[in-house]
């Protein structure tokens, strides 16, 4: 296999498995004849621009690529690449994912679902592959409601909701996605918003730069059925003082004029201080244990005023893939290779004449 | 422990029906599975049927906990595992009253009568001592003090690798009543030694009790006179070869192993752990230096995922379950369908509805592997007959898959799965070639020069291309939705999900044209009556069958390997014959396929009772069916 030399030096031992592209590639080669169809102004057209836009940084070749889908609005995403691309069946990608990932360590897998596709009908699968750091990377887009079924309140919407099935108002509490993760042992746990184009590639490039699992909630706008969810964060007015920007080893400070800072109060708490206050973090996305990871996912524009985006934790194991295949390699260095009939031999045997 | 036999009369035999009985806990399956090598060894025609318990260690004592484990041997070719055993060991009271309505009047009996203690009388549910009270008249009753001898025995072990305690001695009861068999019917034990020696490697002492019981009830049976007789089995005549004996799931692992090689695709086994397919999994798993990547999944629905999605990259992608599972892997075996991917889907059917009958055999799933998936979603079906068979119909269900990129059922059952037989080992050469071709550069020419057609199929067998990601060129998206035919973009248009519907139908139709012509079994040519079966009841119709045409009569069989599509001269066989008897272990699924398909009035013989048919049972009804 030839090794990759990327043009912008995003490498990990994994991706140097995939051949290189032989030539350099713009976003055009990634962008197949199928007529996109989501409705006129969805966030996911943002997220695929930034997506068709962002491939060619990985430098490898376009036919190792594979986007696996399940089912929703965001799950059309790779009629509209020219990769290789499964649109399959409900919730399931991350399984799909995790046969084509294992078998095909010279792949560069994606998956992309949203937050009905992922957290409800597929929750089992998407803690699973997370859990066991299946080489795959995961873009769930969450808008916080059931697009494709015609807008019914989803597991990341908030509590009464009222939609068709919820004339009323929804009665459960939605999951928090990073919250989640982080508790299924995610290896990388990042988000980002659909418009924020730069901030978005800089995720993906994190993503991809890390090997192994990869989970990437993505803030996506639905303007049909849940149009403004994310406002607060997207608009220049309050936008900067809305966000938190995780960037590992830097501190916690956020706000139009970065005035503000999170620290721990005496109780224990992460809150907003000044950031010129005492104590203010340091994001450590490297920590080997997930616990400032976890708090910070706690801040929410309800719980703090400021919603946090960027890198939650990236910490370097070792992947499920990587060490099934050495397992293989290890039986048949000591082993060698298998010998049918040999194998069908074995045991007890006797022979008639 | 040659076969010194001092003053015996000996009684020479065609075949024995033998079954080791006793609680979960005693080592039954062991012992059936010793005593099944000794014969093996010594060159008898064979057949098992292990029976246990769905509970690992139900409440000791008890008939909710008792195991067992017949075996069927002879010196002739033989097709089931007997329908009544000619020796029952038991090694308690619930042993005994749980098998005891099985054994004919007059079959050896040997009981273990350290175990009839009270208490134990009570959990078995009797009320009186059936050693004394009458119960047992009528069988040759030998009544052995197994426990205590084996303890005996044990202790008298001056032993240089340390020293057993009591209740570890006790548990070496079950290698007494294998020795004591092992006399009884001139069974070799040194191979049950060099077993022992390398299973208890880490536990020397424990070796060396369990060989010591072994020995003690050998030399038991050699020297009291509790046996007036022994019994000889000569070796039976087999097609000449080298042999090993072979469960269904081990057959079925090794299919799958030599499908791959035989295709020359990586095997991936995506799977969850379901009784009684378990050990399909196990086995695969042992085998990597094979390139093997066995997945264990979190669910029956990722196990058929990561198969599937293993299959888009070139893999033969398989997933092993049993029924429930199957009803879970439903969805994504229609996306395998309108994907048109390989995939190899093992169902080792068990006892249902629901959770059912999770250790215990039944056909319960052919309706359900035919018709039960959303849409017109066919694909092939096939069943094995015999645990040996296993093995040519995992790669049966591979060369389907591959050839018509397609999944496969391949639908054993539990008696198949834990059962076993002989195998003449085949050489590579009767192996067939299945060699599978991707696709490799653009087949069709559109309005911006050459493109890849996913959905573009070979005019013969309707095919589609197998292009696997990481071909340059041939970047392609497929998915649930219908695709226009050709080019494989999405489609909604009416007339060409017509088309695409029956043309996914018209592929595996096809396949009637690629599979042997079914097969009948009439010697005398005479027959009106044809039984048709379909996989594990192959012994017991065939056995059945022998036995009628012993009395004179006549009587065809015709058994169906390939169940969807069916032989195309089907129609032809069942049209022939004035009567036509399906015996099937469910309540007519196979049956109900047939009258449908060629209308004519087949009828159904039986039975959900978790076991295999019995051949005399079988013969009696055949006989009613030709006499009517």
């Amino acid at each position: 296999m030839t090794v990759t030399t990327n043009q912008t030096g995003i490498t990990n031992r994994l991706l140097d498995l995939i051949p290189a592209a032989s030539q350099p590639q713009t976003r055009k080669d990634f962008t197949s004849d199928q007529e996109v169809r989501w409705c006129p102004g969805c966030g996911d057209y943002a997220i695929l621009a930034t997506v068709q836009g962002f491939l060619p940084e990985l430098g490898i070749a376009r036919e190792n690529i594979a986007f696996i889908s399940g089912i929703g609005c965001s799950s059309r995403f790779p009629y509209y690449l020219k990769t290789y691309g499964m649109h399959s069946i409900h919730g399931r990608a991350p399984a799909i994912a995790t046969g084509l990932a294992v078998s095909r360590p010279d792949l560069s897998v994606w998956v992309v679902t949203g937050d009905g596709d992922a957290l409800s009908i597929g929750g089992n699968h998407l803690l699973h592959a997370l859990r066991r750091n299946v080489n795959i990377k995961i873009l769930m887009f969450n808008n916080r409601i059931y697009g494709l079924t015609k807008g019914q309140y989803s597991p990341t919407s908030e509590v009464g909701k009222v939609t068709k099935s919820t004339p009323y108002g929804s009665l459960d509490r939605p999951y928090n996605p990073i919250s989640l993760v982080l508790g299924a042992e995610a290896t990388f746990v990042a988000r980002s918003i659909d418009s924020e184009r730069a901030h978005l590639t800089s995720v993906l490039r994190a993503a991809a730069t890390h090997p192994g699992s990869a989970f990437v909630e993505i803030f996506q706008n639905c303007n049909i059925f849940n149009d403004g969810a994310f406002d607060a964060l997207k608009n220049r007015s309050s936008k900067d003082d809305a966000t938190l920007r995780l960037a590992h080893g830097e501190p916690l400070v956020f706000g139009a004029e970065r005035d503000k800072g999170i620290r721990r109060a005496p109780d224990g708490k992460l809150e907003v201080c000044a950031a010129t206050d005492e104590g203010v973090l340091v994001h450590d996305a490297h920590a080997a244990e997930p616990g400032l990871a976890f708090e910070l996912s706690r801040l929410t524009g309800d719980s703090a005023g400021v919603t946090p985006i960027g890198v939650f934790r990236d910490v370097d194991l070792p992947t499920y893939d990587e060490q099934l295949n050495e397992q293989i390699a290890d039986a048949r260095a000591r082993q060698g290779e298998g010998d049918l009939i040999q194998l069908l031999g074995s045991g007890d045997t006797w022979t008639v004449s | 422990m040659s076969g010194q036999v001092r003053d015996r009369q000996i009684h020479r035999l065609d075949r024995v029906v033998i079954r080791f009985a006793g609680d979960s806990g005693d080592g039954m399956q062991l012992t059936g599975e010793q005593f099944t090598s000794e014969t093996a060894a010594f060159g008898n025609d064979l057949s098992t049927l292990p029976d246990f318990p769905a509970e690992i260690r139900a409440p000791a004592g008890t008939p909710a906990g008792v195991s067992g484990f017949q075996l069927h041997f002879s010196d002739h070719d033989i097709l089931t595992p007997g329908d009544a055993p000619n020796m029952l060991v038991a090694m308690n009271p619930a042993a005994l009253k749980s098998n005891l309505k099985d054994l004919p009047a007059g079959a050896d009996l040997v009981v273990n009568t350290d175990a009839f203690t009270s208490a134990n009388l009570k959990k078995a549910g009797y009320s009186s001592d059936p050693l004394t009270d009458g119960t047992l008249d009528g069988y040759r009753v030998h009544r052995v003090p197994l426990s205590s001898m084996t303890i005996d025995a044990v202790n008298a072990l001056e032993s240089s690798t340390g020293t057993v305690n009591k209740k570890e001695a006790e548990r070496a009861k079950n290698m007494f009543a294998l020795g004591l068999m092992s006399w009884l019917y001139q069974r070799p034990t040194n191979g049950v030694v060099a077993f022992l020696e390398k299973k208890f490697a880490k536990r020397p002492e424990i070796a060396a009790a369990n060989i010591a019981a072994l020995r003690a009830g050998y030399n038991y049976g050699e020297t009291t006179e509790a046996f007036a007789v022994v019994y000889e089995v000569a070796p039976a005549r087999m097609k000449p070869g080298r042999y090993r004996r072979v469960s269904g799931n081990l057959a079925l692992s090794y299919g799958l192993i030599a499908a791959a090689e035989l295709t020359g695709l990586p095997l991936f086994l995506g799977s969850y752990p379901i009784t009684p397919a378990s050990d399909i999994l196990h086995e695969l798993s042992r085998h990597k230096r094979f390139g093997i990547r066995t997945f264990q999944a979190e669910d029956e629905i990722a196990g058929v995922g990561a198969a599937l999605g293993a299959s888009f990259g070139g893999s033969l992608g398989v997933t092993t379950t049993s029924g429930p599972g199957l009803a879970l892997k439903t969805e994504t075996i229609g996306l395998a369908v309108t994907l048109e991917l390989p995939l190899v889907v093992v169902d080792i059917q068990r006892g249902g509805p629901s959770t059912g009958l999770p250790t215990k055999t039944e056909q319960a799933d052919l309706s359900m592997a035919v018709h039960g998936r959303n849409g017109e979603a066919p694909l092939p079906v096939i069943a094995p007959r015999s645990p040996a068979d296993c093995f040519d119909a995992a790669i049966e269900a591979a060369r389907l898959a591959t050839k018509y990129r397609t999944p496969v059922i391949l639908l054993s059952d539990g008696y198949l799965a834990n059962g076993s037989e002989p195998w003449l080992l085949p050489d590579r050469a009767d192996l067939p070639d299945l060699p599978v071709t991707f696709a490799t550069g653009p087949n069709h020419t559109g309005d911006n020069g050459p493109e890849f057609w996913p959905y573009l199929r070979d005019n013969e067998t309707l095919t589609r291309p197998w292009a696997v990601p990481g071909t340059p060129g041939l970047e392609h998206r497929i998915g649930g939705l219908e695709k226009a035919d050709g080019s494989g973009g999405i489609s909604y248009d009416p007339a060409n999900h017509d088309r695409m519907v029956r043309l996914r139908q018209a592929k595996i139709d096809g396949i009637a044209r690629d599979i042997p012509a079914l097969e009948v079994d009439d010697p005398s040519g005479q027959a009106r009556v044809l039984v048709l079966g379909w996989g594990s009841t192959y012994g017991p119709i065939a056995a059945a069958c022998r036995r009628v045409r012993a009395q004179g009569l006549q009587v065809a069989h015709a058994h169906l390997r390939h169940l969807f599509p069916f032989p195309e001269n089907t129609g032809d066989v069942v049209r022939a014959y004035d009567r036509i008897l399906v015996p099937e272990m469910n309540l007519g699924q196979l049956r109900a396929m047939i009258r449908a398909e060629f209308l004519v009035d087949a009828i159904g013989y039986n039975q959900v009772r978790g076991l295999p048919f019995k051949a005399a049972e079988l013969a009696g009804v055949l006989e009613d069916v030709i006499k009517q």
